[in-house]
């Protein structure tokens, strides 16, 4: 449907808002090390073509080195494998879509920049602390144990915290990415977006599981 | 006659209209299918929904999986172009540094102008709310009656589409038989919520929204619309035919939805007596010696040069607070403070609606065997205001009521579906996230108040007396502040829906404000902007009589939400153009008798 205005009956608007005020608000203590901002790029301007399919780097260049794609590609396919359901991030290639985000030219992308490109720094640092090589060289065990002590901000340990802040969001980027994909709208449960003749609301075994039948 | 260029309309006109959404849309529609020789003028480019509007699309396929951007603010795939609280050229101003007195002014610069994005929600306005000032002593009474709105709320929602039931409550108005179409089954989520609001008093009943959720009858409704006007009928009954029914998926391209573009212009513009001027920035209204309109001077926004064009009505239907800056941008000797400003209230008694917001999680929904929520898009339920007898026995604080919108379900993933969720997962990833994702997926319940707010002396606009825009015309200043009956309102609203959540068997998500001053939107948020030219029974405290007629200059009209004198709970769309329609027939009565 056309966005909730009004308007906004269905709240997205401020969720969109919200989104972006977390990204806005959201900064980071990584060690500081300076890097050049994200080449000056125009953004899609107030009257892009709706009808087109877009994909990442359509509208402005993506900004991984090489090393940061590899990294966030292995990050995604740790965060979001295939399963039974669907084929997982990595196949469809979210990490391009975590760039895409991070090389936007809107307000709040450049904190997210900086929080994602220096993560995976970080986490390229911390592997090499563990196990001698980058994070895309662990096995799948080192990385599921590092993993562990990031996912949780709120138990990460002290020395963990500035990388679950960066976990954190990556995973939010990563979820988003994956689950707007038709692959993952599937693998989520999204059953929507065909024409029907008729609405005919929930099926009886909801109603029933809600005790209203 | 077509959508032209300037060079290709005619010497005269009956009637200019200076907007092209609801407002502009109708008037239009009524005049020229009345027969009256109409200009309209739209500051955005021309649209055509039906091309434009992207079908079936999915969030992948955009850039940022069609998050909000400056340049899209409701996200890509929303149909608003050129538009937003900023508008690149364009600005506005605030006379305060400080954020709670600052009001976000949307635009959107295109034909049809908001209706292309609008909820749709379309709700009456009920007799109360035609005179909040005799019930409560606050505010002013409009110098008209529910009785006398009534029959144009029939017709409007008869020619737009309105789904919708009727439930006998009060200050809630049903429609006579045949004026609304089917409401749409509840979700499962909004019939949980029904179920589990009982206890608190809260009557979850469907919502009106202009949907069609089946084909509009093009032999009946015509005839009732336009009685006596048989090639009005004939042209209403091709343009419904027209339109095709919802077909419960993604944004619409088939007219399903009431937008000007879909239900107002076909007709009119078919009728021959519209032309349409679309990048026309309308600057000032012309005037001759003895005060009347004579028409409107734009800016052809394709070269830059000004154009003039000539109508024996003027009918401003720009935005409310478009037009009170078209007024007050047309001074002359004679009308030194703007245009229709004698009583000095152009700009003033702004309003905007209160909103305030809070999400639940509800277990109950977890899990649910998949199935197909998208429904007519918007919402199918809502909670009108329904505590108006302790409000008028004085047990609430705050003066006027609110309904609440809330959205349930599982939609269409968006990037913000599933981000946030460590509250829930503990942090999970790998196989386990993905479980989790799936888990939590639709058991969310956002919930939305929508308040009645009153107008006061400090929420007012005027022109900035340096800035100008891209073309050189002066801008608006904005004057801003809620009062207690509002901020109260916004804690009343918050308390409602962390007490439903609980009742819900839910938690509340995250830490929303519960201090109405802090959970308040700001003003203009809610894009429910009214007042400016506040319609009156008295010259000298008002701007417009009941007819949105300027008290001032008798062949100028505003029919946007400028003459609204307050702004009950209920979305203002309905009534704008209801009360448009009602000022067209009766500037259409004036000019045939030649008062104009």
């Amino acid at each position: 449907m056309n966005p909730p205005s009004d308007a906004a009956p269905r709240l997205s608007r401020r969720d969109a808002l919200k989104w972006i005020t977390a990204a806005a608000a959201s900064s980071l203590a990584f060690s500081p090390e300076p890097r050049a901002a994200a080449p000056a790029a125009r953004g899609y301007g107030t009257d892009p073509d709706l009808q087109r399919a877009y994909s990442p780097g359509d509208v402005w260049p993506l900004t991984f080195s090489p090393a940061e794609r590899a990294t966030a590609a292995a990050l995604c396919g740790l965060m979001l494998p295939p399963d039974a359901e669907g084929p997982g991030a990595e196949a469809l290639l979210v990490h391009d879509f975590v760039d895409e985000w991070i090389s936007a030219p809107y307000p709040g992308h450049d904190a997210d920049r900086k929080i994602i490109t220096e993560g995976l720094a970080w986490l390229d640092a911390e592997a090499r602390r563990r196990w001698g090589g980058e994070f895309v060289r662990g096995t799948p065990a080192q990385r599921t144990a590092l993993a562990e002590d990031l996912c949780d901000l709120a138990s990460a340990k002290p020395e963990h915290r500035a990388g679950a802040r960066f976990f954190q969001r990556f995973r939010d980027l990563a979820a988003g990415g994956y689950f707007t994909t038709p692959e993952g709208m599937k693998d989520l449960g999204y059953t929507g977006n065909y024409a029907m003749e008729a609405f005919t609301g929930p099926p009886p075994e909801v109603l029933r599981r809600l005790g209203l039948a | 006659m077509p959508v032209v260029t300037p060079s290709q309309t005619q010497p005269e006109y009956d009637v200019i209209v200076v907007g092209s959404g609801a407002a502009g849309g109708q008037t239009a529609y009524t005049c020229a299918l009345e027969g009256a020789k109409v200009l309209m003028l739209e500051a955005g480019r021309d649209y055509d929904p039906a091309r434009e509007t992207p079908m079936f699309q999915v969030n992948s396929q955009a850039p940022l999986r069609g998050a909000s951007t400056p340049d899209k603010p409701f996200g890509f795939h929303d149909a608003t172009i050129d538009g937003g609280w900023q508008v690149p050229g364009e600005p506005y101003t605030s006379a305060s540094d400080d954020p709670a007195r600052q009001f976000w002014w949307w635009r959107a610069r295109m034909m049809g102008g908001r209706t292309n994005h609008w909820g749709r929600i379309s709700l009456r306005n009920g007799p109360y709310d035609f005179k909040p000032r005799t019930r409560d002593g606050l505010g002013f009474d409009w110098p008209l009656a529910y009785a006398d709105v009534a029959p144009y709320y029939d017709k409007v929602e008869m020619l737009i589409g309105v789904y919708g039931d009727n439930n006998g409550l009060e200050n809630t108005p049903d429609s006579p038989a045949g004026c609304l179409q089917p409401p749409p089954i509840l979700r499962a989520g909004e019939q949980y919520a029904r179920a589990k609001g009982k206890a608190l008093g809260l009557p979850v009943i469907p919502i009106h929204r202009a949907v069609l959720t089946k084909r509009q009858d093009p032999d009946v409704l015509p005839a009732k619309i336009h009685p006596g006007n048989p090639r009005a009928q004939r042209l209403l009954a091709d343009s419904m035919r027209q339109r095709a029914a919802c077909f419960w998926a993604t944004p619409c391209s088939i007219r399903a939805n009431y937008q000007s573009t879909t239900v107002h212009l076909p007709p009119a513009l078919a009728s021959g007596n519209l032309d349409i001027v679309a990048n026309a920035m309308a600057r000032e209204v012309t005037v001759d010696a003895a005060g009347k309109a004579t028409g409107v001077l734009f800016i052809d926004r394709t070269t830059g040069q000004e154009q003039r064009v000539k109508g024996r009505v003027v009918v401003l239907a720009a935005s409310s607070a478009e037009s009170v800056r078209i007024l007050l941008n047309s001074r002359s000797p004679r009308f030194p403070q703007g245009l229709a400003n004698s009583s000095g209230l152009v700009g003033k008694y702004i309003m905007d609606t209160v909103g305030a917001g809070m999400a639940g999680q509800i277990p109950a929904l977890e899990n649910l065997p998949r199935h197909n929520e998208d429904g007519a898009g918007g919402n199918h339920a809502y909670v009108p205001w329904w505590l108006y007898k302790e409000q008028l026995a004085g047990k609430l604080g705050f003066a006027r009521g609110y309904h609440i919108e809330f959205g349930s379900g599982r939609q269409m993933p968006a990037l913000h579906t599933v981000a946030g969720l460590e509250a829930f997962t503990r942090g999970s990833f790998g196989r386990k996230f993905k479980e989790d994702a799936r888990r939590f997926y639709g058991s969310f319940i956002g919930f939305a108040g929508r308040g009645e707010m009153i107008p006061n002396e400090d929420s007012y606009c005027d022109l900035d007396p340096v800035v100008r825009d891209q073309w050189g015309i002066p801008v608006l200043r904005f004057h801003w502040k809620w009062s207690d009956h509002e901020i109260r309102q916004a804690a009343h609203m918050q308390r409602t829906f962390a007490d439903w959540i609980s009742a819900l068997g839910g938690k509340v998500r995250g830490t929303p404000a519960m201090d109405g001053a802090k959970a308040i939107e700001p003003g203009g948020k809610i894009i429910h902007e009214v007042g400016g030219t506040i319609m009156g029974a008295d010259a000298r405290r008002s701007v417009t009589n009941q007819w949105c007629q300027t008290w001032d200059v008798r062949n100028l009209f505003v029919t946007d939400g400028g003459p609204f004198c307050s702004n009950a709970d209920k979305n203002p769309t309905l009534t704008i153009m209801a009360l448009a329609w009602r000022a067209s027939d009766y500037l259409l009565a004036e000019l045939r008798r030649g008062n104009l």
